[in-house]
């Protein structure tokens, strides 16, 4: 098998589509009859309410049908929920976790603005919403619990009175001797980070069509989501229906970033309504709805210490962390151990001391979102990291050349266990070598000497640094079939929906070198449960991981299935053929070659003969992750400051980084612009921002600041391959790496802008008016 | 996120507009380039009952030029001055360039932006800081007012529910002024944090006719009038701009929002109001005799 | 209410009842069954839902339908002409310039009414052009390589 297609930059497949406006997106799809649905969503935080009078708005033109708990009890199950610890991360940490019940619709308690009261379907959007908004509902507000770290306090007023507390998800861990090496540290450096919430923003919204068809009793719902099969598990619970009798397809996605991974109320609810009324019917989330009820993310808070040497070799760390996890718990320990797990980093330190609480207040429930845990904890890391270089006078870049671990020291074995239970152990790359190609390729030593004498001329430019090394390609599957058709040509169907990473185009890429054909005779479909019988979806770096391997897999079985038959056809031994453009040959005898089309209808009986083989051309793969392999990278910034208004100006972005073998460098440059493009956000511009009531202040796009092409600088990237163990592929995962770093990496560099002051950025966004407010009580002090 | 339901009218004579606004009052709002109102609209958060589209208007859509001002008709796009204002009018190019993006430029008046009366908006600076007026007009007849009697509050202007903006009307600076117009947005294309704009000349090496307005601190545009006349005068040292934008500073009373705090913007008023006249007097000097 | 609009859209006349809430993105999308026209925001700031209307670029969420009566749209359905694709769907496709695809019909948009006036803009230029609509995907810098790779490929 060559290597055609598998590394190089061919043009994606899927592209004529988009770029002729024929790509079919949830809200592009229309059925018969469709009727719309709106949603009358909580506008409190925190109260009760009584009843719903409805029968002003369902006498209201165009509406069809006014849903309220009563309604439809019958139907509403909890929804699912994530995170159990598997058994070998339980036997090593003890975790107290308290379950959230949600309801798709609540009954008579709402715990964040924007939970959903009542449904409304009517013969148009438009008059859906006039009909939501003449529903009565008599509403007696509580207590909003808003303020994370305060909220984790046992004084705090509850969002489940029968917990002691708000604390969801609770835990210690440790490894090593933290107290013993703290104690005999020559520096112990100590500091608070705060980062803010904010979450992917995928440009095109949530969206959900279901039609249920008597005739056959299934149902088919298409889904602006990550995680197709994820989905229809949940419906099969709700409606009581065999999972083979619902369909769900994601079509095209405009953007997920994870924000689309998580289960929804809105998955069942619109499912539910079509089944009740006997026609189809569409939700499009708006950005106002976006906003408050898709999920967010990132609010942490870390008080983090680190115990070192006086020459800067970082012996232990502490660290209390709280995670703020909105209403419901949905993830149980992903997001609140994918944080410690990723704390130490490329660092090599043999003491951890952590403790978590992961605190349920009245916001808008947190999931997943890019990164996933680690762009928080590598914040309050490579800060921290920066703050004791600074502390002893060592420069940023030579303070991770004396604590980076060395190539020669992997595999490392953290000595604890990773959230699938199995064994923490880095298993390739070259932390070191990131750094300096990194440094290199952004002139770290040369722009020691220009920051100086610009900085006597009154221009403050800074550079700053961040490393991280992430778990990637989570299993512990993904599911794929690959079918051969008469000619010859491929489809390949999986679990792991695309919602933009361009799966249509790498895993033909690795089913075409994998059977030995041309790519474009390949059809890869994600997303649609139909297709493939058994699935995860596409979240945490893992689909290159796990389709891919099982898309190899699976490519691999059918090439065994033709070489059987073809070795009949050619009356040839097996492994003396070979595919190759199609084409089936005996090796060093290209005359005998015959096309796949051949080999195929020679299977098939005849009325004059039997076929030469059975005619199953077809191969299903789950291949088997038990643990995740290690990406890695390092960023560095350049940014110049203005200090007499605050605002930051990035001037050029480098990153360094291994995610194992490129299947398309195309692809994968793009995927890191665009983590990087929101780790900008994340570091500057975007905060989901909360009164003390519970109030959503960001409620649009004015407010909540994308940033857009003139925030985001050249972006560089340095590729360096060192190749996974873990998998057929050699792959590792790298959707969400470039969000991890640049809050540290920017944060960082802003400090060292503006050095002369001794500033400390210790939280994000760093906007104009905390920079000046920095810059202001050091100036004055 | 749909509008909820209203009347719609689209008239084409100024009377039947004036009508329809005199028969509707507070139920009836005028919709121009829509690109403050249809937001409103989607949002739910403006609901008229009845929109009167003034877009097929006539006669509306001029840019006239007079001795001493441009007149700007109420349908004049903001994208259309702004490259009308690329050749000679560089003040209102820059000013224009900070409002929005291109394409809701295309679409955005002048006049709009000024009715519409948001604190942190460009043009109503631009207005205050160049003495200009609108012209309004109802049933009643019609009457000019003044840029510092139009900014009431928060968008909130003196207009009448029944008054129609159908001209704008920007004066020209003076031959060898100099100008610098600037602001500091969280993104680029946002509305303001702060801004200053600023317009001297330079008589016998001194300061002459300053003018300043400064915006997004307070509930309208601001016009330094007390700090001009520390100006008024002055030989044109960096210490006499700093002087007096300590103290247009120091008489602002701005809000703390989502985006920034009072202090921050009263800071960066400052910073700005020094930046601003700088750029304007190294223009004057340029330009000057 | 209601009343009845004629729109030239990519060439074609269409008359049809509208309600005069309707904006036009709406109309495109749920009445022309335009559906390249995206909706990411509903208040202008995302740019997802850009036509160019008598050709200039405008937000298609901001513009009532019956605001359009009359007048000439083009959306992206209507930039490949004649089944080619457009030199910018060319060169996005060449440089990667998408990735999940939403944003970019509306930048597509932008992107050829900017070209028609600055036939060789500058890095900068196409930078602060396309700060007008917001993609969440790419990072925005193969979109600029793509825009600057279409300035080339069209000027003579
Ligand atoms: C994404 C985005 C970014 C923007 N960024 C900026 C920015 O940075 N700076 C900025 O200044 N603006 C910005 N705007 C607003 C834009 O400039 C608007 O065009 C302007 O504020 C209103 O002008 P309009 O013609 O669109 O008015 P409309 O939206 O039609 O009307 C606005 C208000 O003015 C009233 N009105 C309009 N015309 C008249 C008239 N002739 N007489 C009396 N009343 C009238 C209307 O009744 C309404 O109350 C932005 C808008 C968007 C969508
Ligand atoms: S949908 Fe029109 S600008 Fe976002
Ligand atoms: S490609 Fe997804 S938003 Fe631009």
């Amino acid at each position: 098998m060559g290597a055609r297609y598998v590394g190089a930059a061919v043009a994606r497949v899927e592209d004529p589509r988009y770029l002729r406006g024929e790509a079919r997106y949830v809200d592009d799809i229309k059925l018969p009859g469709l009727l719309h649905a709106a949603f009358l969503r909580s506008p409190h935080a925190h109260a009760r309410f009584r009843g719903v009078d409805t029968a002003r708005a369902a006498a209201m033109p165009g509406v069809v049908r006014v849903f309220t708990f009563a309604d439809l009890e019958p139907f509403l199950k909890p929804l699912p929920v994530f995170g159990a610890p598997p058994p070998g991360l339980a036997e090593r940490i003890r975790f107290t976790i308290r379950p959230t019940v949600q309801y798709a619709l609540g009954p008579g308690i709402a715990r964040y603005a924007g939970e959903i009261v009542a449904m409304v379907v009517a013969d148009s959007r438009a008059r859906a919403e006039d009909a939501a908004e003449a529903l009565e509902v008599e509403w007696e507000p509580l207590p909003a619990v808003v303020e994370m770290v305060a909220a984790a306090r046992p004084e705090s007023p509850r969002l489940y009175p029968d917990w002691p507390d708000n604390v969801a998800v609770g835990f210690t861990h440790a490894i090593g001797d933290a107290d013993a090496a703290f104690g005999a540290a020559d520096v112990v450096l100590e500091e608070r980070f705060r980062i803010q919430r904010y979450v992917g923003m995928p440009i095109e919204p949530r969206g959900v069509v279901a039609a249920f068809d008597r005739r056959d009793g299934t149902l088919t719902t298409w889904n602006s989501t990550q995680v197709p099969h994820f989905v229809q598990q949940g419906l099969a619970t709700a409606l009581g229906l065999p999972p083979g009798r619902i369909r769900v397809v994601a079509p095209d996605v405009g953007g997920g970033f994870g924000t689309k991974a998580a289960g929804y109320p809105e998955d069942a609810l619109i499912p539910i309504a079509a089944l009740a009324l006997g026609r189809p019917v569409k939700w499009s989330e708006d950005r106002r709805e976006h906003m408050m009820a898709a999920a967010h993310a990132r609010h942490q808070v870390h008080e983090i210490a680190l115990a070192a040497r006086r020459d800067g070799v970082i012996l232990a760390v502490r660290d209390h962390i709280w995670l703020d996890l909105g209403a419901y718990s949905g993830w149980g320990i992903v997001l609140p151990y994918n944080t410690v797990a990723h704390l130490l980093g490329p660092y090599r330190i043999r003491n951890l001391q952590v403790e978590v609480a992961a605190v349920v207040t009245n916001k808008t429930p947190s999931a997943p979102y890019r990164g996933a845990g680690r762009p928080e904890t590598v914040f309050a890391m490579d800060r921290a990291v920066d703050c004791l270089a600074r502390r002893i006078g060592l420069d940023p870049a030579e303070i991770r050349r004396r604590n980076y671990l060395g190539a020669d020291e992997l595999p490392w074995d953290l000595g604890m266990p990773y959230r699938d239970g199995n064994p923490l152990v880095y298993d390739s790359g070259d932390f070191r070598s990131a750094l300096e190609a990194a440094l290199a390729a952004a002139g770290y030593a040369e722009f020691r000497g220009a920051q100086k004498r610009l900085r006597e001329r009154g221009i403050y430019q800074g550079i700053g640094i961040s490393g991280y090394v992430e778990g990637t390609g989570i299993g512990p599957f993904e599911g794929a079939t690959v079918r051969l058709d008469l000619a010859g040509r491929v489809s390949v169907a999986t679990g792991a929906a695309s919602a933009g990473q361009g799966h249509e185009t790498t895993f033909a890429q690795v089913a075409a070198d994998a059977l030995g054909v041309p790519l474009d005779w390949v059809t890869v479909v994600g997303g649609d449960t139909a297709a493939v019988a058994f699935g995860v979806g596409t979240f945490a770096s893992r689909s290159a991981v796990n389709a891919g391997s099982s898309v190899h897999e699976a490519a691999t079985a059918v090439r065994a299935k033709l070489v059987r038959a073809a070795a009949r056809l050619l009356e040839a031994a097996p492994e003396d053929l070979t595919i190759e453009d199609g084409r089936v040959s005996v090796r060093g005898a290209p005359g005998s070659a015959v096309a796949l089309a051949q080999v195929i209808q020679a299977s098939l009986p005849t009325f004059a003969r039997a076929g030469v083989a059975a005619p199953d051309f077809e191969a299903t793969a789950c291949h088997h992750v038990p643990t995740v392999t290690w990406a890695s990278a390092v960023h560095v910034v350049r940014l110049q400051v203005d200090p007499e208004t605050g605002v930051v100006t990035l001037l050029r972005y480098v990153v360094a980084h291994d995610c194992g073998k490129v299947i398309n460098p195309r692809i994968v440059d793009g995927q890191v612009h665009g983590g990087v493009a929101q780790g900008i956000g994340g570091a500057l511009y975007e905060e989901l921002v909360y009164d003390e009531h519970g109030q959503l202040l960001t409620g649009s796009l004015m407010d909540y600041l994308v940033p857009t092409a003139m925030e985001v600088p050249p972006i560089e990237t340095v590729h360096l391959e060192y190749p996974s163990p873990r998998n057929p592929l050699g792959v590792k995962g790298l959707g969400e790496g470039g969000a991890i770093s640049p809050p540290a990496a920017i944060a960082n560099a802003i400090e060292d802008a503006l050095e002369p002051w001794g500033v400390r950025v210790t939280e994000t966004p760093v906007s104009p008016a905390r920079l000046l407010a920095l810059i202001g009580s050091r100036r004055t002090a | 996120m749909k509008p909820a339901p209203f009347a719609y009218h689209a008239p084409r004579a100024l009377d039947e507009t004036l009508g329809l606004l005199a028969r509707h009052g507070d139920e009836a709002k005028i919709l121009a380039g829509g690109q403050s109102l249809v937001p409103l609209l989607n949002f739910r958060l403006a609901r008229p009952a009845v929109v009167v589209d003034i877009n097929r208007m006539s006669g509306l859509g001029e840019i006239r030029e007079e001795d001493r001002q441009i007149a700007v008709g109420a349908l004049v796009r903001q994208r259309r001055l702004e490259v009308w204002a690329q050749q000679g009018f560089p003040l209102l190019a820059d000013a224009l360039r900070y409002v929005g993006h291109h394409a809701i430029r295309t679409r955005g008046t002048v006049a709009g932006s000024l009715a519409h009366a948001d604190p942190a908006a460009e043009l109503p600076a631009l207005l205050v800081c160049l003495e200009g007026s609108v012209v309004a007009r109802s049933p009643a007849g019609h009457r000019e007012v003044r840029a510092r009697e139009l900014f009431v509050s928060h968008l909130t202007t003196s207009l009448r529910p029944d008054e129609l903006i159908t001209e704008v009307r920007l004066p020209r600076l003076h031959t060898g002024a100099g100008w610098g117009f600037l602001e500091v947005a969280r993104r680029h294309g946002d509305f303001a944090l702060v801004g200053a704009a600023a317009v001297v000349s330079l008589a016998d090496g001194r300061i002459a006719e300053p003018r300043v307005a400064l915006f997004g601190c307070g509930a309208t545009p601001v016009r330094a009038s007390r700090a001009e006349a520390i100006l008024a005068g002055q030989p044109p040292t960096p210490e006499a701009v700093v002087a007096a934008a300590r103290d247009a500073a120091g008489a602002l009373a701005p809000e703390s929002d989502l985006h920034a705090t009072a202090e921050y913007r009263r800071r960066v008023a400052q910073t700005l109001m020094v930046r601003a006249l700088g750029l304007a007097i190294g223009r004057a000097r340029g330009n000057g005799p | 209410m209601t009343r009845v609009i004629r729109v030239r859209v990519n060439d074609q006349a269409h008359e049809r009842q509208v309600e005069v809430r309707r904006t036009l993105a709406d109309f495109l999308r749920e009445d022309l069954d335009l559906t390249g026209t995206h909706l990411g925001c509903e208040h202008g700031v995302c740019g997802a839902c850009t036509v160019l209307l008598e050709g200039e670029p405008v937000r298609a969420c901001l513009l009532l339908a019956v605001q359009a009566d009359g007048a000439r749209v083009t959306t992206v359905e209507g930039l490949a002409a004649g089944g080619r694709l457009h030199p910018l769907q060319e060169a996005f496709r060449a440089h990667h310039a998408l990735q999940c695809g939403y944003c970019t019909p509306g930048i597509l948009l932008t992107a050829a009414a900017f070209l028609a006036e600055h036939p060789r803009p500058a890095r900068e230029q196409i930078r602060e052009m396309l700060a007008g609509t917001l993609c969440r995907c790419t990072g925005y810098q193969f979109i600029v390589d793509a825009v600057a790779a279409a300035a080339q490929a069209m000027s003579p």
